[in-house]
């Protein structure tokens, strides 16, 4: 179908965007890759009275450090993320994960902020941002704040940033080495959404497992970490027969939604062999 | 509620395009409607079938996802770019060649995807090739042919770009030694 009118401002800078959005912001929709929004405009999910683009403004798409933080833009690609050899180096759980979102056009118009301030609790990144403890940078004409991942995702296509703000940033602290990382995920074709996919992480300190993250897309509403499995982790042995066991718990936690793609049972039997799968795959990083 | 148009300048296969429109229209129906360029094809209007996947600023996009207004400035390209009727290009070619159509509503979007994907890699494996094409749903072929009339597209021209051998090694008596 086609779209229902709107409104369509296109701000220079940072400055121009705030000021639209501070305007009567619960009609203004932020359009940047627009591979999720345009798809909900044409079906008539949602009708913005305003659309505010942000193609344009200079400096949301940088990708590199500051201090102690490995720093990505909003407003890059998912195509530029995947090229970064500087995401590659300190991110590479991002890299796994893409593997598993959509397909080459969707990605080069596709941005990895928009993806996150979508909100889709099937969708990949989510995930893996909460499992690398990112920040969500937010501004608004009153200032700037950070925003953990584990409070940012609330609930279907629902986060913490208010209407007024914009989603600059995505900070994600550097780690050491010996952090060790895996990524599983089952869907129905290459490309389409989760039906479960899973991000974990932790160090190896003195042979254990150490500051353990699982973090689940398609199990609930948004994405999530599991804290009490988390805790099951927590200073076990990288061996198999714990990874089972850890597993087997995670797939006790959840509670997932039933839809036409699969029932409850097969989502949270795929917990349970995802996990499993994650963990043997970051013991052998 | 009156939405004032917007002016658009775009490039389409090297031609520029000026038009007034409302920010609305998809860059997919401008091409088709307004420059009727119909060569690119519309199916979902959602960003699942790829039917209508084309250039924009070198880069495969859905143009049913973006908004014509938002290509202002831009380079694009379609199908209509490619050959003739009279001179196909050589990923045309090779689609003829190879059966990688049958009733040609995914094909524009084929070729357009194969000319990014043999651009940035001028000779794709199988998986690689299957990965790209992916994106764009084909009911009517199975994808074989269209793996395989890839595959000869990329060979082809990796063929054309070589440099040329020296006059000595024309005849292939200084190929293997």
């Amino acid at each position: 179908m086609k779209p229902p009118p709107f409104e369509y401002l296109r701000p220079a800078d940072v400055e121009g965007v705030l000021a639209a959005l501070a305007r009567d912001s619960g009609e203004t929709k932020i359009l940047a890759g627009g591979q999720s929004l345009v798809p909900m405009m044409n079906l008539r999910i949602v009708a913005p009275k305003r659309l505010v683009d942000i193609n344009r403004v200079p400096g949301l798409d940088r990708i590199g450090i500051d201090g102690d933080w490995f720093v990505i833009g909003a407003l890059a690609r998912h195509t530029d993320v995947l090229k970064s050899p500087a995401v590659r180096q300190h991110t590479p759980l991002v890299i796994a994960a893409y593997r598993h979102v959509a397909h080459r056009p969707i990605r080069n118009r596709g941005t990895i902020g928009g993806n996150l301030a979508h909100a889709d609790p099937a969708s990949e990144l989510p995930a893996v941002m909460l499992a690398l403890d990112a920040e969500m940078v937010l501004h608004s004409r009153s200032g700037e704040r950070r925003v953990p991942a584990e409070r940012f995702f609330l609930g279907t296509f629902e986060t913490a940033a208010r209407a007024d703000e914009l989603l600059t940033a995505i900070r994600v602290p550097l780690v050491s080495e010996n952090r060790r990382w895996g990524f599983e995920e089952m869907s129905q074709r290459q490309g389409d959404y989760a039906l479960v996919a899973v991000a974990a992480t932790f160090d190896l300190e003195s042979g254990r497992c150490a500051h353990p993250r699982l973090a689940y897309a398609g199990v609930a509403d948004h994405a999530m970490r599991i804290p009490a499995v988390e805790a099951a982790l927590d200073g076990a042995s990288p061996h198999e027969a714990a990874f089972e066991a850890v597993a087997a718990k995670a797939a006790e936690a959840v509670n997932p939604p039933e839809d036409v793609h699969a029932d409850a049972a097969y989502r949270r039997d795929l917990v349970r062999s995802l996990t499993r799968r994650a963990l043997t795959a970051a013991a052998r990083r | 509620m009156t939405i004032a148009n917007e002016r658009v300048r775009v490039t389409v296969n090297g031609v520029i395009y000026e038009r007034s429109v409302e920010p609305r229209l998809l860059l997919s129906d401008f091409l088709r409607h307004e420059l009727g360029l119909t060569g690119t094809h519309v199916g979902c209007e959602h960003g699942v079938c790829g039917m209508c996947t084309i250039l924009l600023d070198g880069r495969t996009a859905r143009s049913c996802l973006a908004f014509a207004v938002q290509a202002d400035g831009c380079q694009i390209r379609t199908v209509e770019g490619l050959g003739t009727v009279d001179g196909l290009h050589p990923i045309q070619e090779a689609f003829w060649e190879k059966h990688g159509l049958q009733c040609g509503y995914c094909t524009p979007a084929m070729l357009m995807t194969t000319v990014e994907l043999i651009e940035a890699n001028p000779s794709p494996s199988r998986d690689e090739i299957r990965d790209a094409v992916g994106g764009n749903l084909c009911r009517c072929t199975g994808y074989q042919t269209i793996v395989e009339a890839v595959e000869l597209a990329a060979q082809r021209l990796s063929a054309a770009k070589a440099p040329s051998t020296p006059a000595a090694g024309e005849d292939g008596s200084a190929v293997g030694h």
